[in-house]
């Protein structure tokens, strides 16, 4: 089993690595949105899928970034990638200063609030707060980020750049799903009575999931920074953050490959309907609500993890 | 003075358009536990029905300005509920039993087929709603002018939301309602048919955002197809800042809300209009976890 495991993850690797090659531009392109908001639904899939906290202003957390990423870069020139650990840092501080007061909030209310927090972050940059993020406009001229020596222009040096950054989220990610700290936030999730009385802090995990999803969101928001050279406040609405939320639902929360494939679907599957128009986004919309009318848990939902006894016989199922 | 009074007639006004909205969120939630997105695309659509039926008819022409818009709004209601019984029906019924981030996402995908729907049928642009239809006359009261459409909306909304405080309280019908968002089981348990009052709660929520819509469009003169969206949202934060499922609730919060944006837009700044209620909003959560009316929802143990 574990075998099999390894070879289909050496072949998706090799797909993905040549993949670029026989594409147009244009495809590569749409390849690295995918890139993006799969990442961005990974980041999300901690807060929404794991603890099951109701959050619809990730796009907030993503502008932080891209926005850090931008000032930064253009005012004083520091090269963008190596902003990648302050654009995490600023987001993530964000989300511990907004989310500190609100994160007892039951979960409607706590919706609210982060739609609240998303329209705030949009209006704030729009008026141009502290006269840096350039109003409606935005910023642009942002570099061109720079991997040892070689400048990333076309879109299949950004594939390359992206393809290593989700790879390592996958690993990263992966590992947390397992720990200590992923099993307490999936307790949280199912029974937040319970694991407060198994000794689970609650708030302090809670605001944990929304620190670590933030963080890795604004990470994001300094490749999507790079990549575009040009930001704006209309990147990062609500409908933003409707978008990162429906590739987690229903990709299947909780499940890494699932939200994976919710972004193929969610950001890829348009691009196929172009021809439709102003129907595809009728379309999208309709697709919404079928999908979790007939597949309510989402495509690839989350597996219950499977334990084997200390001494008792294993089934050769593996597991952990 | 006289700036303060205008504005505080403003925010009225445009505060109990919120609460009219805010209404048909609460009671959706009050009843399924469900936000249904959905309900500000039935706002912006009672606003182009609104303005469909009134070229087309000229109820305005043959019945005079007040009983025409009178009739119309009847109208438009009635259609509107019609349309939120069979968004019920086919969006939200199948997933009653799903989790409800499922149904959230429903919700959502039903607002983006219903808002590109509206734009498909009447196009992107802004459309303007006749000068004169109602009498562009204003009431001169506690020192200053008030437009009388003004006016008009604050009593209507009133009566409105009167007669729906009365209808919840009163009725044998409304007490079955309220029971059915206490508890459904046990509501089920004493011969209430809970499809059927979530049936009636899909009638009436859309059909006060229905008549909500059309006031849009008779107030600001200018409609477009994503313009529910905003209105929807501020809607749905003074339900939650009235306390959700709570009708008086959604009322008080519809109302406070459009006055402290009126104000916060004159005296603090125009720019940050938008961004004041969310504050407002963070703020009294912050005070209030349950909002202003909201009681404290024992935890399960």
């Amino acid at each position: 089993m574990i075998q099999y495991k390894t070879i289909a993850l050496i072949i998706t690797t090799g797909i993905l690595a040549v993949l670029p090659q026989f594409l147009n531009p244009y495809w590569v392109d749409v390849l690295n949105n995918i890139g993006i908001y799969a990442i961005l639904g990974l980041s999300l899939n901690i807060i929404v899928g794991h603890t099951g906290l109701f959050n619809l202003g990730h796009a907030s957390f993503f502008a932080v970034g891209a926005y850090t990423a931008a000032i930064l870069n253009t005012q004083y020139e520091i090269p963008v990638l190596w902003l990648i650990p302050v654009c995490g840092l600023s987001a993530g501080l964000f989300a511990l200063i907004v989310a500190r007061p609100i994160i007892h909030l039951r979960g409607d209310y706590l919706c609210i609030v982060t739609i609240g927090v998303n329209e705030i972050v949009r209006i704030a940059l729009i008026n141009n707060v502290f006269g840096l993020t350039g109003g409606s406009n935005g910023i642009f001229g942002i570099d061109r980020p720079n991997v040892f020596g070689m400048t990333l222009r076309t879109p299949m040096e950004f594939y390359y750049l992206i393809l290593a950054f989700g790879a390592v989220t996958i690993f990263l990610f992966r590992q947390l799903e397992y720990s200590r700290f992923g099993r307490a936030l999936n307790y949280l999730r199912e029974d937040e009575t319970a694991a407060q009385g198994s000794g689970i802090n609650t708030a302090h995990y809670k605001l944990a999931a929304f620190v670590v999803g933030a963080v890795w969101a604004g990470m994001v928001g300094n490749i999507y920074a790079a990549k575009m050279t040009i930001i704006s406040p209309e990147s990062f609405t609500f409908w933003e953050s409707v978008i990162i939320f429906v590739i987690v639902i229903l990709g299947g929360s909780g499940s890494i490959p699932g939200v994976i494939l919710g972004a193929v679907l969610v950001v890829g599957l348009p691009e196929l309907f172009r021809d439709l128009a102003n129907a595809r986004m009728l379309v999208f919309g309709a697709a919404m609500v079928g999908m979790m009318i007939f597949r309510t848990q989402g495509l690839l939902p989350q597996r219950p993890r499977k334990y084997t006894l200390p001494q008792g016989r294993r089934n050769g199922e593996g597991g952990e | 003075m006289e700036q303060f009074l205008q504005q505080l007639t403003n925010g009225l006004a445009v505060g109990s358009i919120y609460a009219l909205i805010a209404l048909g969120y609460t009671m959706v939630y009050g009843v399924l536990k469900l936000i249904n997105f959905a309900h500000s695309e039935l706002v912006t659509l009672g606003a182009y029905l609104g303005l469909t039926l009134l070229t087309s008819l000229a109820l305005a022409d043959r019945l005079g300005p007040l009983l025409g818009v009178l009739l119309l709004a009847v109208m438009v209601m009635g259609l509107i509920a019609v349309v939120g019984a069979m968004l019920d029906r086919v969006a939200y019924r199948p997933l009653r039993q799903s989790p409800r981030l499922s149904a959230v996402v429903s919700a959502l995908g039903a607002s983006i087929f219903l808002q590109n729907t509206i734009m498909l049928i009447y196009g992107a642009r802004y459309l303007n709603y006749p000068h004169d239809i109602l009498p562009k006359m204003t009431i001169h009261m506690v020192g200053i002018d008030v437009p009388l459409v003004r006016i008009l909306i604050l009593c209507v909304s009133i009566l409105m939301m009167g007669g729906l405080f009365f209808f919840i309280q009163k009725t044998k019908v409304g007490t079955a309602i309220r029971a059915a968002a206490i508890d459904q089981g046990a509501a089920k348990l004493v011969g209430i048919d809970v499809n059927r009052v979530v049936l009636l709660v899909f009638l009436v929520g859309p059909a006060l955002g229905g008549a909500a819509g059309l006031m849009l469009g008779l107030y600001y003169g200018q409609i477009n197809f994503a313009m529910g969206w905003s209105y929807g949202l501020k809607a749905f934060t003074a339900a939650i800042l009235g306390g959700i499922g709570n009708i008086p609730g959604a009322m008080l919060g519809g109302l406070l809300l459009g006055v402290v944006e009126a104000m916060g837009a004159t005296y603090i700044s125009f720019a940050w209009k938008d961004a004041i209620a969310f504050l407002v909003l963070i703020l009294i959560l912050i005070v209030r976890p349950t909002g202003l009316l909201g009681e404290r929802v024992a935890e399960k143990v």
